[in-house]
This record gives structure tokens, sequence and C-alpha cells, in this order.
């Protein structure tokens, strides 16, 4: 049977995991390693970390982060923030991620997906796509670093053109659902999910059990992301698989 | 102590298998030399990417040969993902690129490789590569691989093409997605998962101690 994946995200930052909103605030949640280890032995299917460190030597913390997660986890999990070039593929790949996700800088030059995919293999690129709807509610568009940049984009033809190139994978976050626990783009999601022959990830808007099955059914989304529910212990993995598992969602219990 | 050789072939991925194996407290050692390959007690032979390239890279570095004297000697051998499809026949994989209808294989085993979207039962709505997480439906109960490990049980699955033993004796286990496939193969020393036991949680782990024990 197989199973729609629950992925947790954890943002790290200087090779520590941190909580906040919006990079603001930000406190110390602990070790990398054992929050992942953790949220392993709780159920997750695979995990993301997102690297938000601003300083320009952060390639080795966050080098030295994946191996020692590659050395002690062993789900599968992805790596991304401020992915730049194919280099920066190769040296977190080598490090021991799985996956390694990229966002401006695909944007900036898709054929870093194309290249990345003809030298790793398209299922170690993930094209992470931050999308917001338009003013005018018709569709949504995508945006840059970090979701300040409206590029204008249209976001469904954005990621069926990543898919086109070679990524093996999309990460799709709601600018406009995001931390407000109010459910996921399951719109979006759906839009994307139905033009491209790769798994989506729904990532944004996570707060209760219904909307993680909204994702799936509705959005036909193949992975949920979340980040602060989880976080923050106000939903357990394990109860929201019972949840899915009674709803009929296959999920890996 | 046992010691474990990892095949070295520049088919990515092996650090996960080593990490796993050095997680569990072996002796492992990642190498393409044929003496260090002959000595070891457990062989596993990792695969990432595609097959045309993996054969290309063994041949390149004389492995072929070595790989079929190890296996011949009866040293137990398991071949992950790409490198349980190598362990059989032909693949239609990268055809595109050759004038050849399918690449040649090692052929320890028979069987053959395939596309999953070459195949007309397969539920063409379904994403590709098969990524995620399926269960394995045991087939062979006197299984070393699988011993302890429950029918049904959850392991990690990444991979565009699957296996067709044609011996069906040699399965271990399927699995389903779109079509039934052999996700597991087990032939006296040669043992095959289509599935990635390193990262594979729990379940995984105990997979590969089961190997490492034989």
């Amino acid at each position: 049977m197989f199973t729609k994946r629950i992925i947790p995200c954890l943002d790290v930052k200087d090779g520590r995991v941190v909580k906040g909103t919006n990079f603001i605030n930000l406190r110390d949640a602990g070790d990398p390693v054992e929050v992942g280890a953790n949220y392993s032995k709780n159920g997750a299917d695979e995990l993301v970390f997102l690297d938000i460190t601003a300083s320009s030597d952060k390639r080795n913390t966050v080098v030295d982060m994946v191996r020692k997660v590659a050395e002690n986890v062993f789900i599968p999990f992805t790596v991304g923030g401020g992915i730049r070039t194919v280099d920066d593929f190769k040296t977190i790949l080598r490090a021991g991620a799985d996956k390694v996700a990229v966002n401006s800088a695909a944007i900036d030059n898709p054929q870093v997906i194309s290249d990345a995919a003809s030298k790793f293999g398209s299922q170690c690129v993930v094209c992470a796509i931050d999308a917001k709807r338009r003013a005018d509610g018709n569709g949504w568009t995508i945006y840059k670093h970090g979701g300040r940049i409206d590029m204008g984009i249209d976001a469904v033809e954005w990621a069926r053109r990543a898919y086109e190139l070679g990524a093996g994978e999309i990460l799709l976050t709601s600018m406009d659902c995001d931390g407000t626990k109010e459910g996921y783009d399951c719109e979006l999601t759906r839009a994307v999910s139905d033009v491209v022959e790769i798994p989506v990830i729904a990532s944004g808007g996570a707060g209760a059990f219904e909307h993680f099955l909204d994702a799936f059914e509705i959005g036909h989304a193949d992975a949920v992301l979340a980040a602060s529910l989880f976080h923050y212990k106000e939903m357990e993995i394990s109860d929201l698989k019972d949840y899915l598992n009674k709803h009929n969602i296959p999920v890996r219990l | 102590m046992s010691k474990i050789a990892v095949i070295d072939y520049d088919a990515g991925n092996t650090m996960s298998v080593m990490n796993a194996l050095k997680y569990l407290g072996y002796d492992v050692e990642l190498s393409k030399d044929p003496a260090v390959l002959y000595k070891a007690d457990h062989v596993v032979f990792p695969g990432v990417g595609a097959y045309a390239d993996a054969m290309g890279k063994l041949r390149e570095y004389g492995l072929t040969g070595p790989i079929k004297e190890i296996t011949a000697k009866k040293t137990p051998f398991l071949g992950v993902c790409l490198g349980m499809q190598l362990l059989f026949e032909h693949s239609t994989e990268n055809i595109g690129e050759t004038d050849k209808d399918r690449i040649e294989g090692l052929g320890l085993l028979p069987g053959s490789i395939m596309g999953f979207k070459e195949n007309a039962s397969f539920d063409h709505t379904l994403k590709v590569p098969h990524m995620g997480w399926n269960s394995l439906s045991l087939t062979n109960k006197d299984s070393k691989l699988f011993k302890g490990i429950a029918d049904g049980s959850f392991v990690y699955f990444v991979h565009s093409f699957y296996l067709n033993a044609a011996d069906r004796n040699d399965i271990a286990a399927v699995t389903e997605y779109g079509i039934t496939f052999d996700s597991a193969v087990e032939h006296e020393n040669i043992f095959g998962c289509q599935f990635h036991p390193e990262k594979s949680g729990d379940i995984g782990m105990e997979i590969l101690k089961n190997f490492c024990s034989i």
C-alpha cells in the first residue's frame, strides 16, 4: 500500500534548530540530529531542513549538520535554503542529504534544475515554489527571496516548467496560507499536482487534522509539510496519522 | 567481527549505506579494489542513477568479473536499488540514448528491468518515480533477509524502473504501485532490495542486520 508522507520542516540557523516567525524572535530549539531523530521515532516519513543562516561561511555549518544528521537519522531528508549552484547540490548531497531544494536560484537560472538533475538524478532535485494569489484572485504568481519579490510568473506554469526541466519533486508553499493555521491552499496544490507527473508536497497553513485530509483529498498532494504545528507540539504526528487512517488516507503507521 | 565491503563505483549514495552499517556497529569499508571485496565476509552493492552509466562504471573499474566471482564463491551479496537491478539480465532504461533495445546487466539472475510507464497496465495518474513508503508482501517464508520482519512492513522506495524476475522462486517480496512488482529477491547467497533499507528507519536497520548476520 503506497502511502502519503508527513514531513516536518526544521528551520536551522548556525547549525541549530530555531523556532520563531518571519525570522524575528528566533529561539534555539535544539540540535538538528536530536530533533530529527525524535521526529523519525514519532512517525515522520521524511525531514526537510531549511537553512536560514545569513552569514557568508554558512556552507561549512550546513555541511557539518548534514553530515551529522546522515550519520544518525535513517529516513530521507531534504536540505534547502540558499542553494544557488550545481556545486551547492554536490556539496550537500556528498555530505549525506538525499535531496536538495532550490527556489530563487532556479527562477534566476532555470538551467540549474536540469544541470543538477542530469548530474545527480532527478530524484535529488526538489523545486521549492513560494506562490501567492494574484490581487484579482485569478491564479497565483511565484515569489523570490523568501517571498518578497513577485516575479509575475504564473505558479502553475512555473511548476510545469520545473518538472519538464527535470525536477523530481515540487515543494509548494502558499504564502497566503502560511502561518494562518487555517488550512493549505488546496486549489493551488491541486492545480499544480494535476499538471506535473512528479510528487507535490503541500506547504503553508496547516492547523488542524482536517487541513491535512483536505490537502490529500482536495489538493491531490502526495505529501504534506508542516513546521510550527509539530515543533510547538500542537499536534503529534502519530495522532495525525491515526486520524488520516480513520479517514481512509493511506499512511505508514 | 564480520567485515562488510561496500562496492564503490561512483554510483551515488554509498554514504547512506555506509552510515547505516557503521551505526549498526559493523566494520565497513568502501572499496573498488577486488582484493578487498574478495576478502569481505559480506558485500553490499548500492546504486542510484542510470543503468547504462552504472554498467559503464563497473566495466571501467573492472568490477564485473570480481562481482561474478564473489557471488559464485557464495559470499552473502546484497544489491540495493539500482544495485539489485544490475544483477539481472537487462534493462530498457537509457535505450533512447543508444541504438540498442535494452542495456545488458550482470546477468547473475534471470529477469529484466522496465519502466513503470512502459507497462500498459500501469495507472498513469500515479506519479513517477515511485517515491515514498510502500509495503512489502513477503513471499518467501524461509527468507533470511526478512527474518522477524512483519508482512506488510513499510520501506522507502525511489525508482522509475522495476524488476520482473523470471524465476518466481527468486522473489522474496512484492509491492503494489499501480502494478505488482518484485521488490526483493533472494537466491542462495544473492539478495536484492528495490527499496533503500538504509532510509527505511527501524525496519530497514533490521533488514540490514539480518543480511549482515547471514
